[in-house]
Parts: structure tokens; C-alpha cells; sequence
């Protein structure tokens, strides 16, 4: 026994941010295994230049982006080549974001509706000045060359 | 199911943060002034409680229900944390509603709150960015603001919606706030102020937007039996419905208009719905509520309505699933001043239509003026509209502006992510 036990200290301290009220502030991270499951093919399709939706098996319903159950019947779906070629259903040209796409901005988001798909699809217009894009305006798929398997590794230029 | 009663409510002020005071204690406040406004309410008379909180990230605590419910000295009763996003207080309010109405409680407390402040702004834009898919829609350029842009701009083009109707909301929500001690940012504004501001994603600007907040708020609802008991001045929750809609909002339909019941189809017939620019799910949530408190004619059986403006473009979105309008006159509503207070001078012209009788919408100032503590919002929504039923404004703002001349029934709106979740509550004087 040893009654005068002293728990060893450190020389890093405590990034104070205030004092009354004492407020700390420290760094959070984490690293994730995240799965992409069923919507694998999606990404894969990407690596390869393809852009994949979703087609029902039992209404024929077409969804632009990956779901391997129809949301109006409930039916599996398959996988279905989209065009590359759409246009634009509605855009925003982003002067903000969140944290993670601060340094990108400004950038801008467009809806992409193509002929015989009954939904949209999410992405980035390049190429296009904020002022240039328009509802309609005709657009292409292009792909980047090092695959990140993110849905950024398509985005759109004006067609 | 029997008949639930609000009896009381209390808010903290919403500030941009609220260091010197963590949740519990915000709660706490919040409940203390609820309590202290029916005495012969004692804290052994709640059978339990509701937490609505809407972010874990914010709190950088899980089961922060829990700690609140220790902090108010409500343990050992029963409590659930209810979480939806934006709706998260609209859906714990409607879970509260449920608890009473199942006669499993008698008196539930339900309690909100959100500490927006622990990050900075632009943290806290990619947290609530994070209530969009993570796998396809965050990656892309995460941004709420981004998506709403996007939709008003698809409402514009269906519509004709001009970004200085969109303005007319913010200068009519701000203004109304003047009156409102509790709201964060209340201010005189001019369609000029709106659109010379900082451009977020466009065409919103930055007074488009709701900001980030530290807030807390409760609602205590009870059975008649309980309100008369305790000698409340009750108001009734004569309706209640929810809605729901794709997450990814690429992924929504492009049908048919569900019709209210002073609606028809003809009034529709080349739209296709909800695609982006409408919301299904609360065109769903009114539908139920109305059906619930049997409100065929909303515009002319509502005194007033409290709903969820996180932008100037969603309030007017909001109009027309509501049924206030009909779809596409959104704007013209706000042109012609129709859900402007009639007592408050907002240096505007309106456009002299006079289709729409007035009804106020966002007395209280909304989520733009008063801030959007979120899972504190839906039910400082109900409590601003309580005190309007019960006539007792001054009483708890300090001033009589806001106090509409005997209002008998409200209806207040709650909404989540890109419409992904939407709760309508009817409120009516008793």
C-alpha cells in the first residue's frame, strides 16, 4: 500500500475555448466499414462508365437512381442502363455548404430527368456558369477516371 | 380514444447559443414555467414524458432523454425519446397526444430541446445534411438550403413564384417577431434587405433561411378529467395527422393532386404531383387532421396557423398543401397579404385580390424569426398557438400585438428533411 500514490500526468493540456462558462473544446472522429449492399452494382457501374437505375419487374415503374424494391408495387426491380444524356429538372448554385463541401463552393446541384425514366437524379453541373444554367437545358453524363465509388464520380456537363 | 387537452406550455428564449446552460436546465426552465402556470399542477400528477430532440451530433450524447427526465425529477415514470428530423417536436407532440388519448396517461409531459451552438454553423449545416441519404444525395453536396433552392426554384418555374414573394414572408415573419420577447431574431426588414443579402444557394438568400439555435420547450397535455381537475384553462387537440415522402426527393412521383375536401380535380389537371416543388406528406397530414377535426374549408375554418417556414420558400410551399390556396397561388396568397397579421404595419403593398380572407400564418415570428431549435420547434409552435386560444398572449409575451380577437381554432405544422416526415395538429379553444 502506498498512501501517497500520484496517478502520472501528461504534458497535453485542454484546448480551453471560455471560461465562465468553462467551455472545452476537443476533436471527434471515427472511421466507418460502410456497406453499400443491394446498391453495390450502382457504384460499380460507375468505375465502368455506366450509369445504373432501377426498373420494376412487375409495373415496369423506372427509377433513376438505385432501389432493388419498387416504392409504387412493392416488386423487385432490375437493373437498367440510363441514358447519358438528360436535361436539367431544376438547379441551385450552392455559395454555402455544409463543412465538408465548404472548400468547393460555389458549386451548383441539378435535378436530371431523362426520357423514359419516371424519377430523377441528383448530381453536379460543371461547365455551366451559375447564370448559365436553366431548367431544360440539355445535359451529359461524364465520369471521373479514378473511381472514388461515390455518386460524384458522375456529374454533368451541358450538352 | 378520448379527448386530449393542452393545459400548459413553457420556452426559453432562442439565442444563437445558451453557454452558461446545457439542455437539462433549458428543459427545466422551459418546465418550470409550465408548471408554475397551473398551480394546483404537481409534478407527481405527470404520468410521464415525451423527449424530442432531433441530433445525437449535437448533443455528443446518446439517451439525452434520459438525463433530462433525471434532471426534472421524473424518474421513475415512463418516458420515450421520439426523433423525425425538423418534425421531431410535431411527431413527440402527436406521441404525447397519443399516450393521453390511449388513456395510458393521464397528464404527459412533452419536452423539447436542441444545442445547435457546440459546432459552428457550417458543422452543423453537414448534421443536418446528414438527414438526407448518406449514400447518394450527402455525398453530392450535402446542403438543406441546397435542396430547398432547388425545389422553390422548380415551384417558380410550375408557378411563376417570384423571389420577392418569397421575401414578402421573410419581412412579415421577422416584423411579427418584434412582438415575440422569446424569438431570436426579430427585425424590420424590406424586400431589398431580403434580397441584398448574402446569397446561400440560389435564390435563397441568407433571410430565406431559419437559423441555427439553442432552445427548450414543453407542452403538458392531460384527459378532461385531468384538465378539469386541475383547473386549467384548456384547449382542445381536436386533429391530428402525419405524412410522410421519399427520402432521396429525386425519387418522388409526378401523379396525381390527393384532393381536400373543398378541392377538385380540375383544378389540377395538367400538374403532376407532388414532384419537387409540392409536399405529399403534408398534403396527407392535413387531410387527416382535417378529417379528425372535421374541417372541410380550412381557409375559412382556421383563425390562424403556425408552420414550419425553416425557409420563406417552404412557408409557401406549406400554404398550398395545406389547402390555404390552391396549388400554384402560393404567391398571389402572399401578394394579396392574406397570411399577414392585419394589426401590424409592414411597410408592404399588398395587391388589393381579395380572394383569400386573412388568415395569419406565423404570428409568432416562425422558425425564420424565432430561430429552430429543433427539437424544441414543434412544440413552440403549440404553445404560441395555445396562448393565442386561451387569449393569453400579453400575459406571457408582454405585449398584446399578436393576440388575435378570439381566435377559436389553429392549426400548427411540423416537417422534416425534404418532406420526409410532416405532422398537422388542430388546436381549438374550448
Amino acid at each position: 500500500m502506498n498512501k501517497n500514490a500520484k496517478l502520472p500526468e501528461t504534458e497535453d493540456g485542454t484546448a480551453l475555448f471560455n471560461l465562465d462558462p468553462i467551455i472545452i473544446k476537443y476533436h471527434y472522429e471515427i472511421e466507418y466499414l460502410h456497406s453499400y449492399a443491394q446498391d453495390s452494382p450502382f457504384f460499380a457501374g460507375l468505375a465502368k462508365g455506366r450509369l445504373l437505375g432501377s426498373r420494376c419487374g412487375a409495373c415496369s415503374y423506372t427509377y433513376a437512381t438505385p432501389r432493388s424494391h419498387c416504392m409504387e408495387c412493392g416488386g423487385a426491380t432490375e437493373w437498367v442502363e440510363l441514358p447519358q444524356r438528360g436535361r436539367i429538372h431544376t438547379f441551385t448554385t450552392c455559395h454555402f455548404g455544409g463543412e465538408a463541401f465548404l472548400k468547393e463552393t460555389p458549386f451548383t446541384l441539378i435535378l436530371v430527368e431523362f426520357d423514359g425514366v419516371d424519377t430523377l437524379f441528383l448530381s453536379r453541373l460543371i461547365g455551366a456558369e451559375p447564370d448559365e444554367a436553366a431548367i431544360g437545358m440539355p445535359v451529359r453524363a461524364r465520369f471521373v477516371r479514378n473511381s472514388k465509388f461515390k455518386p460524384t464520380d458522375v456529374y454533368f456537363v451541358p450538352a | 380514444m378520448r379527448p386530449v387537452y393542452m393545459i400548459s406550455g413553457g420556452i426559453t428564449k432562442f439565442a444563437k447559443a445558451h453557454p452558461e446552460k446545457d439542455f437539462r436546465l433549458m428543459v427545466k426552465e422551459a418546465f418550470d414555467y409550465a408548471m408554475a402556470d397551473v398551480p394546483a399542477l404537481d409534478r407527481r400528477e405527470i404520468d410521464g414524458s415525451v423527449c424530442s430532440y432531433f441530433s445525437d451530433h449535437f448533443t455528443r450524447q446518446l439517451k439525452a432523454g434520459a438525463m433530462v427526465q433525471d434532471y426534472l425529477g421524473l424518474c421513475s415514470k415512463p418516458s420515450r425519446r421520439v426523433e423525425g428530423g425538423g418534425a421531431t417536436g410535431g411527431l413527440s407532440f402527436q406521441s404525447g397526444w397519443e399516450a393521453v388519448a390511449s388513456g395510458r396517461m393521464d397528464v404527459c409531459l412533452v419536452m423539447g430541446f436542441e444545442t445547435m451552438s457546440r459546432v459552428n454553423t457550417w458543422k452543423g449545416n453537414e448534421f443536418i445534411a446528414l438527414a438526407s441519404d448518406t449514400n447518394f444525395d450527402f455525398p453530392v453536396g450535402g446542403f438543406y438550403t441546397g435542396y430547398y433552392a432547388m425545389m422553390v426554384r422548380r415551384h417558380m418555374h410550375e408557378f411563376g413564384t417570384t423571389v420577392e414573394q418569397m421575401a414578402k414572408v421573410a419581412v412579415k415573419n421577422h416584423a411579427n417577431a418584434l412582438h415575440n420577447p422569446y424569438a431570436q431574431s426579430p427585425a424590420r426588414l424590406t424586400i431589398d434587405d431580403v434580397r441584398s443579402a448574402p446569397m446561400v444557394a440560389t435564390p435563397l438568400t441568407i433571410l430565406d433561411c431559419c437559423q441555427m439555435s439553442d432552445g427548450a420547450a414543453v407542452t403538458i397535455l392531460a384527459s378532461e378529467e385531468a384538465a378539469s381537475r386541475l383547473g386549467a384553462a384548456p384547449v382542445l387537440i381536436s386533429g391530428v395527422g402525419s405524412g410522410t415522402d421519399a427520402m432521396r426527393m429525386a425519387d418522388r412521383p409526378h401523379g396525381k393532386v390527393p384532393l381536400l375536401p373543398h378541392e377538385n380535380e380540375a383544378d389540377y389537371a395538367h400538374l403532376k404531383y407532388p414532384g419537387v416543388h409540392s409536399f405529399r406528406g403534408g398534403r396527407s397530414a392535413a387531410a387527416l387532421a382535417y378529417r379528425m377535426a372535421g374541417i372541410s374549408d380550412p381557409l375559412r375554418e382556421l383563425d390562424f396557423v403556425e408552420l414550419h417556414d425553416a425557409y420563406t420558400s417552404s412557408e409557401i410551399q406549406t400554404y398550398e398543401d395545406l389547402g390555404l390556396c390552391r396549388y400554384g397561388e402560393g404567391g398571389s396568397f402572399v401578394d394579396a397579404g392574406a397570411p399577414f397579421m392585419p394589426n401590424i404595419d409592414y411597410g408592404l403593398e399588398f395587391s388589393g385580390e381579395n380572394r383569400w380572407p386573412r388568415i395569419p400564418v406565423n404570428p409568432s415570428g416562425g422558425l425564420l424569426a424565432c430561430g429552430h431549435p429543433v427539437g424544441a420547434t414543434g412544440l413552440m409552435q403549440a404553445i404560441f398557438a395555445f396562448w393565442q386560444l386561451q387569449g393569453t398572449i400579453e400575459k406571457h409575451l408582454g405585449d398584446a400585438t399578436l393576440q388575435l380577437p378570439e381566435p377559436k381554432r389553429g392549426l400548427i405544422h411540423s416537417h422534416a428533411g425534404t418532406g420526409t416526415y410532416i405532422t398537422v395538429s388542430i388546436l381549438e379553444g374550448v
